[in-house]
């Protein structure tokens, strides 16, 4: 039978935990930002002015917010699929081969299928992008579930099957006709992503972005499979003795984290570069692992953290060029925000303990 | 066709195949080093980065790398935090670090900054073997070490009492632990070891073989790296033969497309991640893991 105080004192350590759940990762950006404080003035720069740059080339204009919204796109989406594999207790880390599978696809429908109206074309041209991104990550997930191969490893391995496949798409077959350069032509305007604001990057793949993020959330919490993965995650046998198969939720897990990551891919070409080139993806798919640690692998929690990497990612632009600090200096910042979240974990692990002890002391 | 098949006369397989030792030596070193460290359970996926340090450091890459693998080591085995993702951290930090104090000392340039590289050291008597002499015995000195240190692993870690401790801790870190050996300083020391030699490995790229640094200049090497470890299975000796074959496939690729042919070179490089799934999917023999590999060890659990 519940007390009053029983529940009092029930919401007082789920407000507890929440709270150290989301301060781990801002104790993380803000752990993060001091250190790299000390690296710019090693080199010589101020970096009050430099965070000041930062923050204004990401959201100081119009032009920054709608360029943030840009790199965002591509890094939820695949952050999402991170932390979807994640949930069953899978490692992700070839969302970079994905996205250029995914790509690679959806370039090849853009330019190659005719006589379809804009809207059917964009349509196929996204579910090609999906399944080849899908395929490419139930790769892993089916050596997993039937050969118990090691995911992350053959995960890393694909990234770079499919970095030469591109390669080799855009070199010789897919070509542009007149061109010196190894990217194909630009597709026809009518598979282009409708844009959202004039003048601007920024197209509807956003949208998408964030149904994706709905979706994500409703499979992993409402549904049966959401159910199964999160089962096979926690305990593994657990699940086996409960009769969940547990092959197939590894698969599934894989080939729709895959298929998130193929969705980015489908965005970088359709919505943004509107040709598909060797270079269509800037290491979103390494980052998008950071996003989903960073997001603690819920879905609104990667959205966040989403717009945080996207953020630097344009605002670095701005640093280098008005404070002369090298863009790479985010990838640092994005270094050790990651480092710190799996301290900040642990040390989470620490309070929970001593959280439980003091209670039972109680 | 028949253009590529006059290729294939001896003098063309020696330069090909001296190439290829030379660029399988820095995948060779640190995939030797990151034997040290999955034998004793300790998975990096760092390497990468840790590589693309050392080439930064050049001559100092040693240090460098040891000091990135010591990050990993205290995330991974003090703080007991995912192997994984402090390797993914490593990688993402080493790309910022190593670009950042290279633009930060050399400034924004678009030339790549070159600098004196190794001399090919002909070994005397041995040089003169036909075509194993060219090959082996007149390449530089990180090549002759890196040969050597693949029988001096090999002997650590199978015929001396340290290499017990390390593969016990590998295998079976309770055990390990109830015999009196340290995990945490044997995994320690495995982690820099092999935080060392990818350290050496990147050195080895950007003095040894193109002579300049560019940004990201290790593109994948160190995941290649991480492919020889396991299609060697562990084993230092299995490790050289993936090497030799992965900077084989590399060599062949490159002078393709050197002269232009019509191949789809892009294929061959992919050869090392495909040959490593294939072997992974156990088409070719069962693949054998250290077993606490990957693992943090918490006493009393």
């Amino acid at each position: 039978m519940t007390t009053a105080a029983e529940i009092q004192k029930r919401l007082r350590e789920s407000g507890i935990r929440s709270l150290i759940g989301v301060s781990g990762p801002v104790v993380a950006i803000i752990g993060a930002l001091i250190v790299e404080a000390f690296l710019l003035l090693a080199i010589g720069k101020d970096p009050l002015v430099a965070y000041g740059y930062l923050f204004e080339g990401s959201v100081g204009t119009v032009f920054g917010i709608t360029e943030t919204l840009v790199k965002a796109t591509p890094l939820l989406l695949a952050g999402l699929g991170v932390a979807f594999a994640f949930k069953a207790g899978l490692f992700n880390i070839g969302a970079e081969g994905q996205i250029l599978a995914g790509s690679l696809a959806a370039a090849a429908v853009s330019l190659y299928v005719q006589g379809l109206p804009p809207f059917l074309l964009i349509l196929l041209a996204g579910i090609a992008g999906m399944v080849a991104g899908g395929i490419w990550g139930g790769i892993p997930g089916w050596l997993r579930a039937r050969l118990d191969v090691n995911e992350i490893i053959v995960t890393i391995m694909l990234n770079y099957v499919a970095l030469n496949l591109v390669r080799y798409m855009v070199n010789v077959p897919m070509r542009e006709k007149s061109g010196f350069y190894p990217k194909t032509d630009t597709f026809p305007e009518i598979s282009w992503l409708p844009n959202l604001v004039a003048d601007t990057r920024l197209h509807i793949g956003l949208f998408i972005a964030l149904a994706a993020a709905v979706v994500v959330y409703y499979l992993i919490a409402h549904t049966t499979l959401g159910y199964r993965l999160r089962t096979v995650g926690a305990n593994r046998e657990a699940a086996e003795y409960a009769g969940i198969p547990v092959g197939r939720s590894f698969f599934l897990a894989m080939a729709i984290s895959g298929a998130l990551a193929g969705i980015a891919g489908f965005g970088e070409v359709n919505g943004v570069h509107h040709r598909l080139l060797d270079k269509i993806t800037t290491g979103y798919g390494y980052d998008a692992i950071a996003v989903a640690l960073l997001g603690r692998t819920h879905p609104a929690g990667v959205v966040i953290a989403a717009l945080f990497f996207g953020a630097l990612r344009v605002g670095a632009i701005t640093v280098q060029r008005n404070a002369g600090v090298p863009v790479a200096m985010i990838y640092i910042l994005q270094g050790l925000v990651v480092l710190f979240v799996l301290g900040s974990e642990v040390l989470n692990v620490l309070l929970a303990r001593r959280l439980r002890r003091s209670e039972s002391a109680s | 066709m028949s253009q590529v098949v006059e290729l294939f006369t001896v003098t063309f397989l020696v330069a090909l195949l001296t190439a290829g030792l030379r660029l399988g030596t820095p995948i060779l070193l640190a995939a030797l080093g990151e034997v040290f460290a999955e034998r004793s359970g300790v998975l990096n996926i760092g390497v990468e980065g840790m590589m693309l340090i050392g080439a930064l450091a050049g001559v100092l890459g040693l240090i460098a790398g040891i000091l990135m693998s010591l990050i990993h080591a205290y995330v991974t085995i003090t703080l007991r935090a995912d192997q994984i993702v402090s390797g993914v951290a490593i990688n993402i930090l080493a790309l910022g670090l190593s670009t950042f104090i290279f633009r930060g000392v050399f400034g924004i340039t678009i030339l790549p900054v070159t600098v004196k590289s190794f001399k090919p050291i002909k070994v005397p008597g041995l040089s003169d073997i036909p075509i194993l002499g060219p090959v082996v015995f007149q390449q530089s000195a990180l090549v002759y070490i890196a040969l050597i240190l693949v029988p001096l692993t090999w002997f650590i870690l199978m015929k001396t009492p340290v290499g017990l401790k390390i593969r016990t801790v590998g295998e079976h870190p309770k055990a390990a632990d109830t015999v009196g050996i340290s995990v945490t300083q044997i995994r320690y020391l495995c982690t820099a070891i092999g935080g060392l030699l990818a350290g050496v490995g990147g050195c080895f790229l950007s003095i040894g073989q193109l002579n300049f640094f560019a940004d990201n200049m290790t593109a994948g090497r160190g995941f290649i790296a991480l492919a020889a470890v396991i299609f060697g299975r562990w084993n230092p000796f299995g490790v050289l033969g993936a090497s030799i074959i992965f900077g084989t496939a590399d060599a062949i690729a490159l002078r393709l497309q050197a002269r232009g042919f019509d191949v789809p070179y892009e294929f061959l490089f992919m050869l090392p991640y495909v040959l490593t799934i294939i072997a992974l999917a156990g088409l070719v023999g069962k693949t054998e893991y250290p077993k606490a590999l990957g693992l943090p060890y918490r006493r009393g659990s």
